[in-house]
């Protein structure tokens, strides 16, 4: 398929956009991930694609790289209809994503990474080891001065996500998509990164450029297309907008009722939890932290700093070597997840999907697996009837909208599928509670009142952790902030110095301290 | 129940064709309705088919075996699969028969031959569970390494064991009330497990753990255990159909056994097991079983050749397989 279209009397006037996407639609089940959506990208613009998660912008990346079908709707690239069936045809076409998940083979070497698609697409049977190393190097180099030979299996996180932007550099593309590719990159790497881009776009090639920090979109994109609900709200020259105005575009209301007013603050309340020294020697390092009832405490820092690690160890998921957990000024060492659920501390998974839920089970099978004697008479005999009145009255407590709770957890939107996995935890009327990413891939209306459930938890006294990637997010919610920093507690920001700068910094490394009060 | 308007009721559509979808959608209903066709077919070709006689034999061909099925079962819900079986049938079976002739008394011998079972699974599921190698792989192994001890034990030559007391092959060959024992012991295992597993929470388990093994885990639900009982539990169970084999046959064959594993799988997977775990039921099983068995005694009344019978009973675990697998990706699109 070429690229340049035929020349028209009108299109001499005005080029044709790189990439046009016109009333794109797409359910998933019950659940409609896109309505309508139109899209212009403009020849060597950076143009910026906004929107809160699960506002559809995943989904319709997913579909310009043909690994999603759309319901209905054309996608036109360089003026021609296109039918884009598979990633091979993106490709063909001179599509890139860098996607926000990490898709890389860790037993294989860098470079062999890079170029698989190539690979797969040169058609030839014998692959020029030496060459692709020379080639692949070169690209590395802009990026990063890391060997190509090294195994990606042994990379850091930040590193892997250059690999990817590596990979898509080699692909001689028109069209870049990068998803979220600073979510788990170092300031310095991201500054070399946006270098790259404003190149690239010097070069002619067109970026699609996702995030939900509002600093890299205003000094890196000239347009912006701002995503609600599966649709398209607008698209407007970034030079003409604010950041406040993007925000409330992004959310379409007033930010203020996103997030519950702060709770007075607990701190002259005793610790339900003392974490002394905690450390694996290996992900997480010397942590120490206390938790007070009704405190709702985030967790900070970038992917991979050993956020997740940290209170899957302590509710014994994982292990620790080092260090003590007090709960209620008793020394415990838990052997096994359970005993910390017996103890009223519970985790819920980032990983709704993998490790959260059973997605193929109904409703209620899932919110009493946690604690299956709250359901079982003596002898552990299970009592349907009690399953049942404990996912009602657990549903309405967390406002799930569901229809029978027979139906398969999968029939469920992301929101409900979250609020499923809230009552789960709350099952077994916990008093700590640690939860990583609470409002991953959940649309805003059930953000709101995710956010709206945890407040009410923290109010009836019991201890929160969140944990988020989200920078709006842990200063909305939460009283505290802890940053984690390559395993570390990089610092503490808690009242007016708790600003998405004041994370960011600490999250980068920076060693400066923001506590606006001692502890 | 009174309905609360907070719910948002999303599938209120009832239609007939729903409801028929809903219905098949039960592997137990659809396995129902195919064994009763063949039964009329079957009635009004073979004037034979619906004696007593002939419900006694079918029966009795495939307790023993459903046995080890319901076990198999079991397993594969939990997200296993044992392809030993066979071997350790035969390893009980042989256990037994060679202590009886050393002078056991039978019953010890048989409980012995039963231990016997149980320690291959104990051992199958240390190397799952401690290892991590797959269950399949471990069993392969077993199956392989089980047989060979059948072989060392016997030698190699089939024990006579017609000296068996009448008392002991009451449990293979006598019967109450005209019903076969084996029959009755059949039902009474399938009952049991069939409650066990809808209410007793540890088996609640096994189906969590099936499902989704990492969020079993992250529900505080110790996998390993889970699974290491159930390898146990299914070695156990072929155990014991080996000691009723063994009192049914009066004799002990190290050759017994081979190639069993795939019938079982196979009358499992066509009640409803899935290899990938999560799903299956004990009725599933023993509607599998017998769909299995009936087929092949019905192609023998209307004098089908044997050799057919592989054949066709690879092409049903085909399209009982398929059939759902379409049926799933039909109801997900």
């Amino acid at each position: 398929m070429s690229i340049s279209p035929a020349v028209t009397p009108a299109q001499i006037q005005t080029p044709a956009p790189a990439l046009r996407l016109s009333g794109i639609c797409k359910s998933f089940g019950p659940v409609r991930a896109l309505h309508n959506v139109s899209f212009e990208l403009a020849v060597g613009e950076i143009h910026a694609l906004a929107g809160e998660n699960g506002a559809g912008k995943s989904t319709l990346m997913n579909i310009i790289d043909g690994i999603i079908k759309p319901d209905a709707g054309e996608i036109w690239v360089g003026g021609r209809p296109v039918d884009i069936r598979r990633p091979a045809d993106a490709q063909r076409l001179g599509i890139a994503l860098v996607h926000q998940e990490i898709a890389l083979c860790p037993d294989l070497s860098i470079y062999e990474n890079i170029f698989m698609a190539q690979i797969n697409t040169a058609g030839k049977f014998w692959v020029d080891h030496d060459e692709l190393r020379r080639r692949a190097q070169g690209v590395m180099d802009r990026l990063a001065p890391i060997p190509v030979t090294t195994r990606v299996g042994d990379l850091s996180l930040s590193q892997q996500q250059l690999v990817e932007i590596a990979k898509a550099l080699t692909l001689e593309c028109r069209i870049l998509i990068l998803d979220e590719p600073t979510a788990a990159l170092t300031e310095p790497e991201a500054q070399r990164l946006f270098a790259i881009i404003r190149q690239l776009r010097a070069d002619n090639i067109s970026v699609i450029y996702i995030s939900h920090r509002m600093g890299e979109i205003f000094s890196l994109c000239q347009r912006v297309t701002v995503m609600r609900d599966g649709c398209t709200v607008g698209c407007d020259e970034l030079a003409a907008m604010t950041p406040d105005g993007m925000i409330t575009r992004l959310v379409g209301r007033e930010l203020t009722a996103l997030y519950p007013a702060k709770r007075p603050s607990c701190q002259h309340r005793e610790p339900v939890l003392r974490v002394e020294g905690l450390s694996d020697d290996r992900r997480f390092f010397d942590i120490s932290f206390q938790l007070r009832p009704g405190e709702i405490l985030g967790f900070g820092g970038l992917m991979g700093a050993g956020r997740t690690e940290i209170a899957q160890a302590i509710c014994a998921i994982d292990r620790y070597r080092r260090g003590s957990v007090i709960l209620n000024g008793q020394p415990v060492r838990l052997r096994h997840y359970c005993d910390s659920v017996a103890r009223g501390m519970a985790y819920l998974s980032e990983d709704r999907k993998g490790a959260g839920l059973f997605l193929d089970m109904p409703i209620d099978w899932n919110i009493s697996a946690l604690d299956l004697t709250a359901i079982s008479g003596g002898y552990g005999v299970l009592s349907q009837g009690a399953e049942r009145r404990q996912a009602e009255r657990l549903g309405l407590e967390v406002r799930l909208k569901k229809g029978r709770l027979s139906d398969p957890v999968s029939s469920l939107s992301g929101g409900n599928q979250q609020k499923v996995a809230l009552a789960k935890v709350l099952s077994i009327k916990p008093t700590i509670l640690f939860l990583d990413e609470p409002t991953r891939g959940v649309d805003i209306s059930a953000k709101a009142e995710i956010y709206q459930i945890l407040h009410g938890l923290a109010q009836s006294g019991v201890a929160l952790v969140v944990i988020s990637s989200e920078l709006p997010e842990l200063i909305g919610l939460c009283d505290r902030v802890l940053v984690i920093h390559e395993g570390r507690i990089g610092g503490e920001v808690r009242d007016a110095a708790l600003t998405e700068q004041a994370i960011m910094r600490l999250a980068a490394g920076a060693t400066a301290s923001f506590t606006g009060a001692t502890a | 129940m009174t309905i609360n308007p907070l719910y948002v009721i999303s599938k209120g559509r009832y239609s007939p064709l729903r409801w028929f979808g809903v219905l098949f959608r039960q592997r137990e209903v659809g396995l129902t309705v195919i064994i009763l066709a063949i039964f009329i077919v079957m009635s009004f070709t073979s004037p034979y088919f619906l004696t007593w006689a002939n419900m006694k034999a079918m029966l009795l061909s495939f307790s023993i075996e459903g046995i080890v099925v319901v076990g198999m079962t079991i397993l594969l819900i939990v997200g296993g699969i044992d392809i030993s079986v066979g071997s350790v049938v035969c390893l009980s079976m042989v256990v037994a028969g060679q202590l009886f002739l050393a002078g056991v008394d039978p019953w010890i011998a048989s409980l012995i031959g039963l231990a016997s079972a149980s320690l291959v699974g104990v051992l199958m599921g240390l190397t799952v569970t401690v290892i991590g190698l797959s269950h399949f792989i471990a069993s392969l192994a077993a199956m392989v390494i089980v047989r060979g001890v059948c072989m060392i034990i016997t030698q190699g030559t089939p024990l006579s064991l017609f000296t068996l007391p009448t008392s002991f092959k009451f449990i293979g060959q006598g019967a109450l009330y005209g019903v076969p024992f084996v029959i009755i012991l059949f039902f009474i295992l399938v009952a049991v497990f069939d409650v066990l597993l809808r209410k007793a929470a540890v088996f609640r388990k096994v189906f969590y753990t099936g499902s989704n093994e990492r969020a079993a885990a992250y529900s505080g639900i110790r996998v390993a255990r889970i699974k290491l009982m159930v390898t146990i539990l299914t070695s156990t169970l072929a155990g014991l159909a080996g000691i009723i084999y063994m009192a049914r046959l009066g004799s002990a064959t190290p050759t017994f056994g081979v190639g069993m594993e795939l019938n079982v799988i196979a009358a499992a997977v066509i009640g409803g097991a899935s290899l990938k775990g999560g799903t299956g039921s004990i009725l599933g099983a023993v509607l599998g079983v017998a769909l299995l068995s009936i087929v092949t005694s019905s192609l023998i009344l209307i004098n089908v050749s044997v050799y057919w019978q592989d054949l066709i009973k690879g092409l049903i675990l085909l399209a009982a397989v398929s059939m759902d697998h379409l049926m799933n990706k039909y109801r997900s699109a």
